[in-house]
This record gives C-alpha cells, sequence and structure tokens, in this order.
C-alpha cells in the first residue's frame, strides 16, 4: 500500500525524463544510499576477508602460491599431520558433546522455571543467565583460577570428601573435561532462555487434553512440549553449534591448547600458526576447516527461512 | 473431571493416585526449587569464588586456607587496580571502542534495516537474507585474511593499522553490524503499515519516516539491538588478542590476560578483581535492562 502511495506521489511529479535531481529522489536510489554503508561493511570486512582466506589457502609461507599441479600444498600437508588430525577430533568431540549439555541443562532448567509461579520467575532467570552475560575470557580467568594446580578450590573440597586430587588441566582427559565443562556453563543460559521462551508458547489447553488422556509428566514433555518447541530446538542447537564450533576465547585462556595440543580446536590452532607461528596462509588453511560446518548451517536456516515465509 | 479419570484409570488396574491435585502441584514446585538451587550453584559459583578471591591479600591467598572464606577482607585488590595507570588505561580504552563501535553499528543498521523492511527494491529480499549469512561467518575465520590485508595496506600506502586500538573500531562491525540489521529488520516489519502511510499523506520524507516514526516505535528494538552490540564489543578478545600488543593499546580483557599473568607468578587477587571489574559493565546494564537484553537475545532466532 504504502509503495502504491509512493509511486502515485512521486512518479507523475517526475514525468518521463529523469533529471539527475529527479534521480537522486527516486525511492530505490534513497533506499539504495540508505543501504550502502552496511554493504561497504559486509563486502569489505566479512565477504572479501573470507574469499581472500580461501586466496591465501593456496600460498605458501612466503606467500607463492602453490603450483596447482604438483601435490605439494597447505592441505596435502595438514593431512599428513598428527596433530591436524587431532585437532579435528578435538573440535568435533567438544562442540557435539558441549551443545548436547548445554541442550540438555537449558531444556530441564527451562522446565523448572516454567513451572514456577509467574511472578517468581523473573528472579531465577535473572540470576541463571548470569554466566551469560559476563565476558567470556573474564569468566574463564575464574575457572582457571578454579582449576589452579596448586590451589585448586575444587581440590580442597575433594580433600576434605576424602576424593583423591585431580590434575585438573594437566592431564589431557580432564583438559578436555574442563574445557567442555566451562563452555557448557557460559552457553547453556542462552538455551535456557531460548526454551523458556518457546514453552511459554506451547498452549496450556494442549497441557489439559493431555492430563485428561492419562498422560504423566514425561509423556506431556515428550509428546506435548517436544515437538511444539521442535523448531526453536534445532535452531538454537544450530547457533549454538556454530559458535561452538568457532570457540576460541575458552580454550585459549584455559588451556591454550596444552598438554601437548590435546585441547586444540581449529580456532586456537590457526592463531598459534598464523601470528605466533607466523605462517600465515597455513593458519588461513586451518581456519577453513570451519566452513563446512557453517554451510551445513546456512543451509538449514535459509530452508527455516523459506519455509516461514511460506507459512506467513 | 480428576476423579473421573482416576476411576477410569483404577478400572483398568492402574495405580494412579490422584489424591489431591494441590498437594501433586507442591511436590512439583518443591522439586523445581530443589534442582534450580543446584543450577544456580552450578551456575554462580566462578563469579562468586572471582568475588571472595578479589578480597584476599596475596598472603592469604598463598596461605592455602580455607578458599571458600575470606578470614581477613581487604579491598586493597580494588585500590591497587583502580590507582594504576595500566588497568585505567585498559578500561578507557575499552569504553572509547564500545562506544565508538556501537554509535557506528546503530548508525549503519538502523538505516540499512529501515531501508531492506520498508523501501522494497531489486535485491533487497535476497540482501536481508546475505546479511544474516555473513553473521554466521564467525571472527576465527576472518581475523587471519584481515591481519594480512593490514599488513599489505601498511605496505602499499604506510598507514599503520596494526597495534591501535582504534583499529578496533573498524574491525568490531563486522560482528554487529549483520546481527543488529537483522534484529532490526524484524522489529520495523513489525510496525503497522498504516503508520507510514499517514505519515506519507502528511507530506513526510523517508528521513522523517524514519527518525519521526520507526525510531520511536522501534526503540525496544533499538535499545535491544544497542545491548547486544555493546556485549559483543566489550567481550571481544580475539581481534584485540591478534591486532594489538603494547600494554597502552590493549583493551581490558586482553590486558588482564596479557599483563596481570606475567610468566608463571599470577597475581590471582589482582586478577580476580580485574575480571571482576571487566564484568561490571555489561552485568550492570543487564540488571538495570534485563527485558530488553532477553528480547535481544530471543529475537535473533524467533525472527529467523
Amino acid at each position: 500500500m504504502a509503495d502504491v502511495v509512493a509511486r502515485d506521489l512521486h512518479i507523475p511529479a517526475a514525468g518521463r525524463q529523469l533529471t539527475l535531481q529527479k534521480f537522486a529522489r527516486r525511492k530505490s536510489t534513497i533506499a539504495f544510499v540508505m543501504v550502502l554503508p552496511l554493504i561497504l561493511v559486509v563486502a569489505g570486512l566479512v565477504i572479501y576477508p573470507a574469499l581472500y582466506a580461501i586466496s591465501l589457502a593456496m600460498m605458501n609461507k612466503s606467500m607463492q602460491y602453490f603450483n596447482i599441479f604438483t601435490a605439494k600444498n597447505n592441505f596435502t600437508f595438514l593431512f599428513g599431520r598428527n596433530t591436524f588430525w587431532m585437532v579435528v577430533e578435538q573440535t568435533v568431540l567438544f562442540a557435539v558433546t558441549a551443545v548436547i549439555f548445554k541442550a540438555l541443562i537449558g531444556f530441564i532448567a527451562a522446565h523448572f522455571v516454567h513451572n514456577l509461579p509467574a511472578q517468581g520467575q523473573r528472579k531465577w532467570r535473572g540470576m541463571l543467565l548470569i554466566p551469560w552475560v559476563i565476558p567470556p575470557a573474564m569468566s574463564t580467568l575464574a575457572w582457571l583460577w578454579l582449576f589452579d594446580p596448586s590451589y585448586s578450590a575444587f581440590n580442597w573440597v575433594f580433600a576434605h570428601l576424602g576424593i583423591p586430587q585431580v590434575a585438573w588441566l594437566g592431564n589431557p582427559y580432564w583438559a578436555r573435561f574442563c574445557v567442555i565443562l566451562v563452555n557448557v556453563w557460559v552457553g547453556s543460559p542462552f538455551f535456557l532462555i531460548m526454551y523458556l521462551a518457546a514453552l511459554k508458547s506451547v498452549p496450556e489447553q494442549l497441557h489439559e487434553a493431555a492430563a485428561i488422556d492419562g498422560a504423566n509428566w514425561l509423556q506431556k514433555i515428550w509428546y506435548v512440549n517436544l515437538p511444539m518447541m521442535r523448531n526453536i530446538i534445532q535452531i538454537t542447537a544450530l547457533f549454538s553449534l556454530i559458535v561452538t564450533f568457532a570457540n576460541f576465547d575458552i580454550v585459549k585462556i584455559l588451556t591454550n591448547g596444552g598438554p601437548v595440543d590435546q585441547t586444540h580446536v581449529f580456532a586456537t590452532w590457526a592463531f598459534t600458526l598464523a601470528i605466533w607461528g607466523n605462517d600465515i596462509p597455513l593458519g588461513a588453511s586451518v581456519s577453513l576447516f570451519m566452513a563446512p560446518m557453517l554451510a551445513i548451517a546456512a543451509y538449514f536456516i535459509l530452508r527455516n527461512i523459506r519455509r516461514r515465509g511460506n507459512e506467513a | 473431571m480428576t476423579t473421573a479419570t482416576a476411576e477410569a484409570a483404577a478400572g483398568q488396574g492402574r495405580l494412579v493416585r490422584y489424591s489431591s491435585i494441590s498437594r501433586g502441584r507442591r511436590r512439583t514446585l518443591y522439586w523445581s526449587y530443589f534442582f534450580l538451587i543446584v543450577f544456580v550453584i552450578f551456575f554462580l559459583t566462578p563469579p562468586v569464588y572471582m568475588f571472595i578471591t578479589s578480597l584476599k591479600s596475596s598472603a592469604e591467598i598463598s596461605a592455602a586456607t580455607n578458599p571458600w572464606w575470606v578470614y581477613h577482607p581487604t579491598l586493597s585488590n580494588y585500590i591497587d587496580l583502580l590507582t594504576s595507570n595500566q588497568y585505567l588505561i585498559f578500561f578507557r580504552n575499552s569504553a572509547l571502542v564500545s562506544v565508538c563501535v556501537v554509535s557506528l553499528t546503530m548508525f549503519i543498521s538502523v538505516l540499512a534495516a529501515f531501508s531492506l523492511a520498508r523501501m522494497k527494491f531489486w535485491g533487497s529480499a535476497t540482501l536481508a537474507t546475505g546479511v544474516f549469512l555473513t553473521y554466521l561467518i564467525p571472527d576465527t575465520l576472518l581475523f587471519i585474511p584481515l591481519f594480512k590485508t593490514f599488513a599489505f595496506i601498511h605496505d602499499k600506502t604506510g598507514i599503520e593499522l596494526i597495534n591501535h586500538w582504534w583499529v578496533l573500531i573498524i574491525l568490531l562491525p563486522t560482528l554487529t553490524v549483520p546481527f543488529c540489521t537483522w534484529i532490526m529488520i524484524g522489529y520495523f516489519a513489525s510496525i503497522p503499515k498504516e503508520l507510514d502511510e499517514a505519515a506519507l499523506i502528511d507530506g513526510a520524507g523517508y528521513i522523517q519516516m524514519l527518525t519521526r516514526i520507526f525510531i520511536p516505535v522501534a526503540l525496544p528494538g533499538i535499545i535491544a539491538a544497542t545491548i547486544f552490540c555493546f556485549t559483543v564489543s566489550w567481550a571481544n578478545f580475539l581481534y584485540p588478542l591478534a591486532f594489538t600488543t603494547s600494554a597502552d593499546q590493549l583493551t581490558l580483557p586482553v590486558g588482564i590476560v596479557t599483563t596481570l599473568i606475567r610468566g608463571d607468578v599470577y597475581a590471582w587477587g589482582q586478577i580476580m578483581t580485574g575480571a571482576l571489574l571487566g564484568a561490571a559493565p555489561p552485568l550492570i546494564i543487564y540488571a538495570f535492562l534485563m527485558d530488553y537484553y532477553i528480547a535481544g537475545l530471543t529475537a535473533g532466532a524467533t525472527k529467523g
């Protein structure tokens, strides 16, 4: 409707010949000028670097392109290294485990908050979101101090309970556990908020109908809440998977990839290779391995947008 | 209704006790409180422990007494940090970067979102989706090519971009602009068309339409986007770590990690105080504007 009005107002006045002034007053011109800063930022600082990363990955350390007809390039070099496969394994393990636990904790906690009387929910929700609000670099420092080798506050509690001491960040398996734990701690409040919003949109009549049919609480969750929340569950998990896959702060501060590269993920290893090792092309090649994950996520999100567009 | 269900169930030989709905509800409530307390303990342990440690002197920390209790509380860590020039420089850098990034991002994304949501032109729908997809490209993928590009710019023009705090004002919009534009499109699209028609009939131009109608009506959305933007630029760790090195150019998160941790000597009391003070601005904003904060969080995915 607004478009029709706009056309009626402007086009007759403009007539057939468009002078420069008339052109500048046209709706699409104004619209384009308003979008221009966005296009410049996105094209110059996101699209261009992303493409440049692909180009960098084709170069050797002294910034010369590899001959494409020989087998020697960054990718064959990476595939031949054990560390690379360890990083792949660790990144996948880290991202998948962390997202599953974040989703589980978020889902359970959202149900508990939803059970409370409406006026009490606000303050619980407020407290439970705090890990998400603190900058991750700051809260990871607190975890680093909690896991300190000689003054670990957890080990102090363990000592009083008669449980053997744990070398939290010294042992490769415990270090992996710690990195995942901190990530779950940071991320689950986000799931909690999303799932709580989704739970609020489940009509109460459905629960009443299920109760009349004799459903217990587990059946209500499984047959009523889960199907109603499916969309939000998928999208939130997907978002989180991307962010966790590309995580940097937590691993960098907590373990810096150690002990013996056992906790490196793509982002931290790429950083180590490119900035410290001064081999920028190799770092770029490693960081490109985050792209397939992005492509999968983009596909599902686009499909979701299109499906909702059709519904609306 | 309940008794009927109970009888029907009993008729089938199943033991269903619907003795009292209110008793059942109360039991659910107690269990909910119990588990929520467990979750709150898990979620609040690190910040509380930060606070406990920040009140301790180095002597008390190394004395290996009960780490969960303060026997001789002292504010010396706070006084040391707030009078140390270096920490105040970190704070200033962080504040300047965040304020500039927020203003820049909001300017770019409100204009663009208005245009994409209301003034349809060739390719506007594709552009809106494209902007959202660029939000998915993480900073960990972008920093290496950007680093190389900046070095290249230095070689060609002599402009040194690396190791200045203001370079973050150019870099951080890569993270904030796509998402803010996306949620602003959502908010602007939900404003009824009748409002802009009325404005058009009254003779308003597009700029007037934006400043007199869209910005005031979508103010909650703008606040939510601003908060998101501030939190992201305040918390970002990777860009300052990769692009700045001198102590007077660092922002708060990187400053604390690189200057307070010297080799193997950890000044834990000061680190925890620094981290707590660094977490304070987002926490204060969150405490006062919780509803906007949550609106911004959920808008990203539900409007997707």
